[in-house]
Order: structure tokens, then sequence, then C-alpha cells
């Protein structure tokens, strides 16, 4: 069971929400109905699923209704139509007392500019939610400080948030959100407000809490890098409805859509895709059943200068080259063993590309991919400048 | 041309208005007589009390308190330990005591009916849409007005004049309230919510403590116009420096009105400032 489902959720801004519902399901757009009616469409018919210990990224421009969307999942904002469904609860059908429980327990949010009480100590702070609850002093002072010190705030628990920086004030909204316990992180555009270099840490230090958290983060961001690199999933949004569901991998090679691809246009690639997206299939001789005068052969026929050599069980073994491999032919040597070079660049498959520049440039031959001592790949120089070039076809064919 | 005016005879909205507080006044006499029996003994009661210290030791517990509240400056402290002697010097003293106890329970009567109000106010559109129009009424409406009903209700006296100050001092604390808590940022209110707190939690918590600042300006208004008031009510019979001023006016002595009239700015500025340092005093 997915941890939240949320099924063709709807949210008008206006006066008549029935009539624009109406409108929506016979396929107008949002622009037309705002011009018909005066109402705004926030979210269209979004559906989608997370599963547990997931980080879901939900990335638009502003006005998207991304922000919009993220506060349906715990009715800050309550939806015109559709479902959300947390553990197969469902959100809709909760009363207001049954909706605090689950907002106290269950699900905890980050806000774009913190969102921090300026006139609360940060350990205050941190145990508002806990206070609410109706916790002892004792107990909510020690998950508050366990949450600080997650955080890495120990020590300026006395502090009020005007005395800390940016980055440190949205370290203390996680870590009230943390100190909950909460299953469910909602992160509203939690980053967006810190300097470039502040916020890649927080995204940084966000994945190494997640790899022991397990939490299921829903991240809400404006910014294609932040989501491409810390979103297991991302939804992409345009207009209030999604326009694309999918791994970075696949929202970089596969855009769904003009829009999409027009979004992903300007992402730094090198980045993202790693060394399985721009390998090619290798050319190989086998070691236990090829000798020199293949691999010449082979060679000649491709046009190319080396080959790799692997054995039956495609482990990879060295490389020959066409030199070596003639000189081989010419001396009468039969096995490739005996002119068999070692020094392959090698890369794992995950190798991000960014990585791969300073190797391939100082080989002569062309970088092997392996993947457990297997070649799955090679990459040569030209597939690297046209990744980087976002010639899609260099990307397509070797997918 | 006029007789295009006179489609209607004239309205009695003027009787009407009597036989309604005739009404009220003889409907709620019952709650009527025992507020003006118990709040008058209270408040003579107040004045006697602060009558019997020394006036030396208020002057000095407010100089003190003037020195410390502003952050340890000498202006408001040497101000007040001035102005309280010319007024003691004046022979004013016992009438400034009558009037400072009529502000200060016009002020927090006007302040624990005028925020809970306000929160209303803020809390529901309805609540603001009728409150409103009342509150400008009740601003806009000569002061004056308000001491007929008093009258009519409590009778002549200290009373009266309360309840005509809390009708005119009411509005800012209610406003201002509201103002306050519908200032507090989008973000806190969700923050709140989102940490699943119960409105009341909200309120207490995140609400209130947001809005102090506009709050307590607020009351530093409904303070000032309540002395405004208190002044005017002399006019019905309650003591104090305005009482000064009226019989100075009846007898044209330009003198002694000047002398009750510059107690009174004195109060007036001591007052001002010292709630106006609450609201800094604790940043």
């Amino acid at each position: 069971m997915p941890k939240i489902k949320v099924q063709s959720l709807t949210k008008v801004f206006g006066k008549r929400p029935k009539q624009a519902i109406k409108m929506l399901n016979e396929k107008k757009s949002k622009d037309e109905i705002l011009k018909e009616t005066g109402m705004t469409v926030g979210v269209n018919q979004a559906s989608f699923e997370v599963e547990d210990g997931e980080i879901f990224v939900i990335m638009g421009l502003s006005g998207s209704g991304k922000s919009t969307l993220v506060r349906l999942l715990n009715r800050l904002i309550n939806p015109t139509s559709g479902n959300v469904w947390i553990d197969g609860e469902d959100l809709a059908q909760m009363n207001d007392q049954q909706l605090r429980e689950v907002r106290r327990k269950k699900m905890s949010m980050v806000f774009q500019k913190f969102g921090l009480f300026p006139f609360r100590t940060i350990l205050q702070n941190v145990e508002y939610g806990l206070e609410v609850q109706g916790i002892d002093k004792e107990g909510r002072r020690n998950k508050a400080l366990n949450s600080l010190e997650l955080v890495g705030l120990k020590g300026y628990e006395d502090q009020f948030p005007d005395q800390l920086s940016g980055g440190m004030q949205q370290r203390v909204g996680l870590a009230r959100a943390l100190a909950n316990d909460p299953e469910v992180l909602l992160m509203d555009e939690a980053f967006s407000a810190l300097d470039p270099l502040i916020r890649k840490d927080m995204q940084d230090e966000l994945l190494e809490l997640q790899t022991t958290m397990k939490k299921t983060i829903i991240f809400i961001t404006h910014d294609l890098d932040e989501a491409l690199r810390i979103g297991d999933r991302i939804a992409l949004m345009k207009d209030g409805s999604i326009v694309q569901i999918g791994t970075p991998e696949e929202i970089l090679v596969k855009p769904a859509n003009d829009y999409v691809e027009k979004f992903v246009e300007d992402v730094d690639r090198s980045k993202v895709l790693t060394a399985q997206h721009i390998m090619k299939r290798p050319e190989t001789v086998n070691i236990d059943k090829h000798g020199p005068r293949v691999a010449l052969e082979r060679m000649q026929k491709e046009g190319i200068s080396s080959m790799f050599v692997v054995d039956s069980n495609r482990l990879l073994k060295g490389y020959v080259t066409a030199d070596a491999a003639s000189e081989a032919r010419k001396k009468e040597i039969n096995n490739l063993k005996d002119i068999l070079q070692n020094d392959i660049p090698k890369v794992e498959k995950e190798t991000p590309m960014v990585d791969i520049f300073n190797i391939i440039h100082d080989s002569p031959v062309p970088v092997a991919v392996i993947d457990n001592e297997k070649l799955v790949g090679i990459i040569v120089r030209g597939a690297v400048i046209g990744a980087l070039a976002r010639d899609s076809e260099v990307i397509l064919e070797n997918e | 041309m006029n007789s295009l005016l006179e489609f209607l005879p004239r309205i009695p909205i003027a009787e009407w208005t009597k036989a309604f507080t005739d009404w009220l006044t003889s409907t709620f006499s019952f709650i009527f007589y025992p507020i003006r029996t118990h709040l008058g003994n209270f408040m003579g009661w107040s004045t006697d009390r602060l009558s019997e210290v020394p006036p030396v030791i208020i002057i000095l517990l407010v100089v003190l308190l003037a020195f410390f509240m502003t952050g340890k400056k000498f202006g408001l402290a040497a101000f007040s330990l001035v102005g309280l002697w010319l007024i003691y010097n004046q022979g004013l003293w016992d009438r400034l005591i009558e009037t400072f106890t009529l502000v200060l329970i016009a002020s927090i009567l006007s302040v624990i009916i005028g925020v809970p109000f306000g929160i209303l106010m803020s809390k529901s559109k309805i609540a603001e849409s009728i409150m409103k129009p009342i509150l400008d009424f009740m601003q806009t409406m000569p002061a004056f007005v308000y001491l007929i009903p008093a009258v009519a209700f409590f009778g002549i006296g200290m009373v009266p004049g309360v309840f005509a100050s809390l009708i005119f001092a009411v509005p800012p604390t209610v406003r201002f309230t509201n103002l306050g808590i519908r200032q507090v940022p989008t973000e806190l209110v969700e923050a709140a919510d989102a940490f699943g707190s119960t409105g009341t939690q909200k309120l207490f918590k995140v609400e209130l403590p947001m809005a102090k600042a506009t709050i307590m300006a607020g009351i530093n208004q409904t303070v000032m116009l309540a002395l405004s008031m208190v002044v005017i009510a002399s006019m019905i019979g309650s003591p104090g420096l305005g009482r000064e001023v009226v019989s100075a006016l009846q007898r044209s002595q330009v003198g002694p009105g000047f002398v009750a009239g510059i107690s009174i700015v004195i109060l007036a500025i001591i007052i001002d400032r010292f709630t106006q340092s609450v609201n800094t005093a604790k940043k």
C-alpha cells in the first residue's frame, strides 16, 4: 500500500467551485475558466502515489499550484474535490479531532520562510509540536534537544530565531518538524530562501539524514537542479496539473512533452546523467575463443584502433591495440594474453558524467563501463561531448 | 420644491431613542442599579486608598518606574518628577488621584471588553462586517452625547463617567486587536495549524503573542481616549481635574482653568509614555 495516495485532487479558488469543476471535466483550460468565471484553478486533478521512505519532489514554476498541492495534503487548504489517503485513511472524511491527530503524529511541515515563532526561543520553537500535544515539560525538552542535535544546532537552544542565519533558522524548522517523529515530512520550498551554497549543504544533509530516518518526504521546489539532486521521483507541475511523474533520469531523458523538454533544457546534465546514459555497446573479443587475428579483423571492420578483451563471462580482462595485434600476427603469436594491456580506465555504471571528464581526457582508449566487474559498455569522447550538447539522439540511442 | 422632500412627516427618531432608553433604564434597572452602587463604592474606596498614600511616595514610585521602564533613561523620570510635583504644588493632588482612578477603571474595563470583541472580529467575517460600522458610529458620535444615557442609566457621579468613557474609548482596542491578529504572517498561522494546534492553542500560543505590540498600541489609544472622556464626564458630576476645568469655564476664570488644563496634559503625557514603554521595554 502506498504511504500517500492522491486521486484527482482539485482545488478551485472562487465563489462557485462546482461550476469550475464541471468546466474542468469538459476539458476547459485554467485560462478559459479564469476568463469566463473569474475563478482560479489552483490544482487540477492531480493523482499520484508516494511510497514509504521515498523522497517525492513536486516541482514547478511559481503559480503552478505546487504550494497549494502540498497544503491539500495536510488540509491546510481544503480540497474542492478528489481524495487524499494516508496509510489508507481518507483525509477528507476526518473530523477536526482526527485531522489534528494526523498533523500531530503523522505529518510535519517545513516552511519556505521557516515559519518560526519570533517570540519563542529555539528550544521553545522546536518544542511547539510536542507542547500542543500536551507532552510534559521534561519529555518535550528531551525530544527537542535530540532533534536539535540531529540538525547540528546543539547549544543554540536559548537563542531567538532572529539571532540565527537563514540556514540555521531552517535547521530549526527541520528540527521542529522532526521533533514530532512524523512519518511524513512536507517540505514547502524549504531551501528556496537560502543562498546557493547553504542550499546545497542543506540538500546534502537532508539526504544524509534520510539514509537513517527513512521518512516519506514530499518536497516542493521550483529548482530543477534541486529536484534532480534529491528526488527519488519527481512530479512536474504546470498550470495546476501534473505533466509528468518519473525518476530524475526519466524526466531528463524522456521528457513527456515540449513543456518538460524546455524545462530540462537548462539543466547541468553532467551532474545528472551517469555513465550508463552515454555508453555505447562495446565491440569486444573473447580471450577464451579469439586470437589477435580476429581482433585485428574486427578492429578494421569497425575502424577503431583498440578493442576491449573479455572472457566468456564478460569479465573485463584488458584491451589490445591494432598495432599490437598486427605485430602479433606477424610474429605468429596466437594468444591474446601475450599482447594484452591492462591500464584500462574504468568507471562504474552509476558514475556521474561530471566525474568521467578527467578520466576520459587522459586516456588514449575509450573508458570501460563496468558493472560487477563485467563490461557493459564503453564511452568515447564524442558521446560525452554529444550528451553535453544535449543532442538527445546520442542519449536515446544508448538507452 | 421643498414639498418634494416633505412627502413624509418628521420621523420621530428622537422620541424613539428616548422611549428605547427609558425602556432600557426601567427594564434593566436591576442591572444598572447594583452596578452603580458597587462600582461606585469600589471606585470611592480605591480613590480613598490612593489618597491615603503620601504623595511623596507615589511620586517616587512613578519616577523609579519611569526610570526602569524606559530602559534606565532619565527623560521620563525627570518629567514625571517635575510634572507631578507641579500638580501637587498647585493643590490639585486629590483631583489628580480621582482622575487617575477613573481613567484606570475605564481603561481596564475597555481592555477586558475590547480584546475579546477584537478576537471575535478577527475570527469571523460576519462579526467584522457587523462591528465595523458600530465602531465607526461609536467613535464619530460627539462624546457629549454619551453623557445623556449614562445619566439615565447610572445617575450622576463617577459611574456614568466610567460608562461614557468606556463607550468612547473601547473602539481602538477592538480595532487594533482585530488588526493585530489579522496581521500575523500566514506562514506562522499555517505552522500552528500544521502542528495540530487547537483553535485556543493557536490563539494563545501564536496569534496573541504575535499581535501583542499592535494590541498594546490600541490599548495606548484607549487609555488616552479614556482620559479625554473623563474630563468631559465632569459635566455629569465626575470628580477630578475635569471638574476644575468645568467650574473655571462656568466662572470664566482663565487662571485656574489653565492650571487644571496643564495638569491634565502632564497626566496624559506620563500615561502615554508609560503605556508605550510597555511595548518597547520587552525588546
